[in-house]
């Protein structure tokens, strides 16, 4: 227990300028601890991959940054979130405006089965953030040009959304988060359920993003990790082992269990 | 020492698992082509088994068609006897008013009378005079008096007018009582089979579509019982059922299934649902009867009674499918619904009632065409009285196409039971068309997702 936290706190868990903190943070499903006592910041307007073997807690932390536990039945969580400085456990934080502060895309693609345009539109039309048709128009032609999405649909943006491409649909629910103005995007294995080249086509864009958004994306490959992000953290059973530079972890990871997990020895 | 012996053992049998795994398998062997046959046959037998039950499923969906079928179709057609009638001015307008309310009181059927004992000049006794009178129905006064309302410049002349004949004559005719039975033994004795005779020689007997059957209400005369009637009071009653338990029940499901935290007290309702479910129709209508008559003092016998009743039927069917079609929306556009920041009412508003919605509708209207076939409660509730006039509201007495199939297969006339089974195929046909209806509304709001 002394030797992880030891570990942890070697590898610098703070940044200067962080977007989002968690300090000290326990989840628990009913009587099963999935998380213990993570303490990670997230850098502003910077893409933090969040890596580990299945089932260590990356995606119940990716969910706590929104709260979109509170959704599950039976979760308790102890410690703090914040997102720039205020507790978003705080009982006078209005999770529907958090989450629109913080979009979420989650693994396998899931569009509205509703118009192209519907989709991006549902967001700003439920938080009421345009006033006119056109102001809505450019508000889903910019999210759809963000999301590197327009050129393809722009013919047939009256069309299902359902009859799009995997890759097209991850893009499209990309586009549809990001049409909130969110400040922070959480990507949960945004490519699992992609062919190569839609997966090439969403890290591009996440790079895109970077410049705009702060982006946390939890993965499984370790490649897509090194490719778009620039801080990784490792997690294993419910703990953070590791947090720093992306480069870093991969190179020269100071903790034994990181340097076994992506040399491909466990996982 | 045992535990050494044991131990032994275990590995020998290890070792000759280890050897037959090592064997490579002659797939040729008699044993295994034996497996095989074996195995073919297993799965013919199989297939004839469900073969055999859909064929039974089909003959006995068949029998019943044909048997209602057969014995209610000749309900469609009515027999007509042709007389002449002569609108006598001094029995329906004596001193020339032209008022329709004269007319209207006017003495149509002694007209009919006395153009039936024109037709049949011999027969002078008065019980013979009353068989007589029973070749037309009492109902064709009716007919005569609208006849002359809407056309008064038939006074005084004289017509051959097709007259709707009485339920005996029209069953004779039919071919049901059969006049070569002994006559004691049969409905009508054989000078009114003579009368037919002559009248049919004369092209004076013919069947007419029966379009009274399907536009009145109920009556003790078969000829001029209807099915519209309790056609009404089965809408009126189904509107009163619907009206409160779609809302009711979506609620309750969209309640349990989204909002409700999991614990003891949602079970319990869960199960008690799950049992409401089962509970034997006759209990809600002694509820119904307690509850609505009894203490509420709502009217007896009439259809917003028996809507109240029927709803508490209908609810756990309502509440259970709507569950399961919510819960089959996928919870991947809950997540992305609320991941956008939409409230949870906004969530089960805009995404997961439009999807549930085709599974919601049909389970709807499976529980409405349940209710739409139930009998017993509204026994309880009065429904099940002699009910002439045609419902004009929730408030009136009425009764219901079950329950006039159950009044008319009650009644000892003859003609009644070609009416039953008419009435029965009424009843199917409403039931065809709902659940057509389920059919069209789920290809209609179903999405593919």
């Amino acid at each position: 227990m002394a030797a992880v936290s030891q570990s942890a706190m070697a590898a610098k868990p703070s940044v200067e300028n962080p977007k989002m903190t968690a300090r000290n943070l326990d989840l628990f499903y009913s009587d099963n601890q999935a998380l213990y006592e993570v303490d990670l910041d997230i850098a502003e307007k910077q893409v933090t991959a969040l890596i580990g073997p299945s089932g260590c807690g990356k995606s119940t932390f990716l969910r706590c940054l929104n709260r979109m536990n509170d959704t599950i039945d039976g979760v308790t969580i102890k410690g703090e979130v914040t997102l720039d400085g205020r507790d978003i456990y705080d009982k006078r934080i209005d999770v529907v405006q958090l989450r629109a502060r913080i979009g979420m895309v989650f693994q396998k693609p899931n569009p509205f089965p509703k118009s192209i345009y519907d989709n991006v539109a549902y967001g700003p039309r439920i938080h009421g953030l345009v006033n006119s048709r056109d102001e809505l128009d450019e508000i889903v032609m910019t999210s759809l040009e963000r999301a590197g999405l327009l050129k393809e649909v722009k013919d047939r943006l009256q069309s299902p959304a359902t009859g799009l491409s995997g890759g097209q649909q991850q893009r499209l629910c990309i586009a549809r988060a990001v049409a909130v103005s969110p400040e922070v995007i959480l990507m949960d294995e945004p490519c699992s359920a992609l062919d190569p080249i839609a997966t090439a086509k969403v890290e591009e864009l996440i790079d895109e993003l970077r410049s705009n958004y702060t982006i946390v994306i939890v993965t499984h490959s370790m490649q897509q990790a090194a490719r778009v992000s620039q801080r990784t953290a490792f997690f294993h059973l419910g703990k953070l082992v590791e947090v720093g530079e992306t480069d870093q972890i991969f190179t020269n990871p100071k903790d034994e269990r990181t340097k076994g997990y992506i040399t491909g020895r466990f996982g | 020492m045992t535990d050494m012996a044991s131990l032994m053992e275990d590995r020998a049998a290890a070792k000759v698992i280890s050897d037959n795994l090592r064997k490579p398998v002659d797939w040729d062997s008699p044993k295994i082509a034996r497996n095989i046959k074996k195995r073919y046959a297993a799965e013919r037998r199989f297939k004839m088994y469900g073969l055999v039950a859909i064929g039974i499923a089909l003959l006995a969906l068949c029998m019943l068609a044909t048997s209602i079928g057969s014995k209610g179709y000749s309900a469609f057609y009515q027999t007509y006897v042709q007389l002449e009638v002569h609108f006598d001015p001094a029995v329906i307008d004596p001193d020339g008013t032209g008022d329709p309310a004269v007319i209207g009181r006017a003495n149509f059927d002694g007209l009919i009378k006395q153009s039936l004992r024109d037709r049949f000049p011999d027969v002078t006794s008065r019980s013979d005079k009353r068989d007589l009178y029973g070749i037309v129905s009492g109902g064709a006064s009716y007919d005569l008096r609208e006849r002359v309302l809407e056309n008064p410049s038939l006074i005084g002349q004289t017509r051959t007018i097709w007259l709707i004949s009485g339920d005996d004559f029209d069953m004779l005719n039919k071919g049901y009582i059969d006049p070569t039975v002994a006559e004691g033994d049969r409905r009508l004795n054989d000078q009114e089979v003579s009368w037919y005779n002559e009248l049919v020689e004369a092209g004076a007997v013919e069947k007419q579509f029966h379009t009274r059957f399907f536009t009145s209400g109920d009556s003790r005369e078969p000829e001029l019982a209807g099915i519209w009637g309790a056609a009404v009071g089965s809408f009126y009653t189904l509107l009163v059922t619907l009206a409160l338990s779609f809302p009711i029940g979506v609620l309750a499901a969209v309640y349990l299934e989204e909002f409700a935290p999991k614990n003891r007290f949602t079970q319990i309702v869960e199960v008690n649902i799950n049992n409401l479910a089962a509970v034997p129709s006759i209990v809600f209508g002694l509820l119904g009867l307690e509850v609505y008559l009894n203490v509420m003092h709502l009217p007896r016998s009439a259809p917003v009674v028996g809507g109240l009743t029927l709803a508490l039927m209908t609810l756990p069917t309502i509440i259970i499918a709507s569950r399961a079609a919510i819960k089959a929306v996928p919870p991947s556009i809950r997540q992305a619904a609320l991941g956008l920041g939409a409230s949870p009412v906004q969530t089960v508003t805009h995404h997961v009632l439009p999807l549930a919605m085709p599974g919601i509708l049909t389970g709807t209207i499976i529980g409405m065409a349940q209710a739409l076939g139930e009998t017993a409660p509204l026994l309880m509730i009065g429904m099940v009285a002699f009910i002439v006039d045609i419902p004009g509201g929730a408030l009136d007495p009425a009764t219901v196409l079950p329950v006039q199939i159950y009044l008319w297969a009650d009644s000892p006339e003859r003609a009644f039971v070609e009416k039953t089974s008419a009435a029965i195929m009424v009843l199917l046909a409403f039931l065809v068309l709902m659940n057509g209806l389920a059919v069209y509304l789920r290809k209609k709001f179903e999405r593919k997702w």
